[in-house]
């Protein structure tokens, strides 16, 4: 018993270290699941008051660009208001929550985009109706998918991030493919896998989210088409898109609400439990 | 007196570290590459005779300090906790024996040495946190590129601070 005391005393540092880097590779490997970054994120009111009244200082100095970035999508959506083709009707039963998708405007508080799992901390929490798995764009295109909320805070695990995989499809020829990012040292570009060897199509054509998911509503634009190569062995492209939203420099974003999220998540659900 | 003095000192240097580190380096991307972590210097200019329980305790805290910030689980903390376990070695194997005897000062020692024991520091510790951060084999050569690049950021950003606030030896 002495010796098994003694022994504990004398390697007491190796035991405490390999204790608390244990500790860090559990806390690690939780943050790389997608639902579980429980314990450690930057949501918790206190860092996020922090980076809150940081942002609020450094946003003076990007307003410039954000003004002209806002007016260009007024422009583009007066474009649609007074274009014929679009033809915008009108519903009687205009009551809020009658609507598939409902937008959320939010300020980013936090930005990372330069690790291999990059997260976004934005300053609207489950207080503002957030939930998990919600959808999130920019004026431009795709940003990522809400994956941890609190009362005031939620973080985004953006597109920039190798966990993540974003149902998208050519936008002339409705082919699906999944958005995917693997060059680490790059935030303009994506890419887009799976798209099969017999489809048609040209660099420059445009992305957009597929709609076979339930997170984005069909047609919100990604990117355009960079570059792209022949894989062989599964016959499929792997496409270079080229990101629309400019990951690096980002400061208000949309959440996408899908009110019949629930429901279609239900049926989902009573379907693979009978399948079992 | 002496003591409390500088425990104030120590503590006061760590929120300052993690201060500068969040607020303004962490902003900082050279080159699209990771920005440099200068908050290691709190482990590297750690009192030589403290306990080394307590040394690994506090890297621990202090990595869980800039994880919980940014997201990252706690890449950090243990890059910074095997860093704190392994600087006994690496000073010995910098320094020499001498530096268990006489309490030399870091800024009192051959450029040479001082150089060594902050890079291998600065090297370990990105190394693993890059490794832990990426997390994948695929990942590989991007996790030694980005050590290499970065662990010179860090380490010329390091050195110029020890230089700046370091007193000039009285002659």
């Amino acid at each position: 018993m002495q010796q098994v005391i003694f022994f504990f005393i004398r390697n007491k540092n190796l035991l405490l270290f390999f204790v608390l880097f244990s500790i860090s590779v559990y806390l690690t490997i939780q943050s790389h699941s997608f639902h579980s970054t429980r314990y450690i994120n930057s949501t918790s009111s206190f860092i996020g008051g922090i980076q809150s009244n940081r942002s609020s200082v450094t946003n003076y100095f990007k307003l410039k660009k954000e003004n002209e970035r806002l007016q260009n999508e007024n422009a583009y959506l007066r474009e649609i208001l007074f274009d014929d083709k679009h033809v915008v009707i009108e519903e009687i039963d205009s009551l809020p929550g009658s609507f598939t998708f409902e937008f959320t405007p939010a300020k980013v508080i936090s930005n990372s985009y330069t690790k291999s799992h990059n997260y976004i901390t934005i300053n609207k929490g489950a207080a503002d109706g957030l939930e998990i798995d919600m959808g999130v764009i920019s004026t431009n295109g795709v940003v990522g998918i809400v994956n941890k909320v609190s009362k005031k805070y939620a973080t985004i695990q953006s597109i920039l991030n190798t966990k993540s995989q974003i149902n998208a499809k050519l936008k002339k020829t409705h082919h699906f493919g999944i958005l995917v990012w693997e060059n680490i040292r790059d935030p303009y570009h994506a890419n887009l896998i799976d798209i099969p060897r017999h489809t048609d199509f040209n660099i420059g054509d445009t992305i957009v989210t597929g709609g076979r998911s339930t997170i984005f509503p069909e047609g919100i634009p990604i990117g355009t088409i960079d570059d792209y190569t022949l894989e062989e062995i599964n016959n499929a492209y792997i496409i270079r898109v080229k990101l629309f939203t400019d990951m690096t420099s980002l400061n208000s974003v949309y959440l996408i609400n899908n009110n019949d999220y629930q429901e279609i998540k239900k049926l989902e659900d009573e379907a693979n439990g009978g399948n079992k | 007196m002496v003591e409390t003095n500088n425990i104030a000192t120590q503590v006061f240097r760590f929120f300052l570290l993690v201060a500068i580190q969040l607020l303004v380096i962490s902003n900082i991307h050279l080159f699209g590459y990771s920005s440099p972590y200068i908050y290691l210097l709190f482990i590297i200019g750690f009192p030589l005779n403290t306990n080394k329980s307590l040394l690994i305790f506090l890297g621990f805290i202090l990595g869980l300090c800039i994880d919980i910030w940014s997201n990252s689980g706690g890449v950090h903390a243990g890059a910074t906790v095997l860093v704190a376990y392994l600087r006994p070695l690496l000073l010995k194997f910098s320094f020499g024996v001498s530096y268990e005897h006489n309490n030399i000062k870091f800024t009192q020692a051959e450029v040479r040495q001082q150089i060594l024991y902050l890079l291998s520091m600065v090297f370990i510790h990105h190394f693993v946190l890059f490794l832990l951060e990426n997390f994948s084999t695929k990942l590989l050569l991007q996790t030694i590129q980005s050590t290499i690049i970065t662990s010179i950021f860090s380490s010329i950003l390091i050195y110029c601070i020890i230089i700046l606030f370091s007193r000039i030896p009285k002659r």
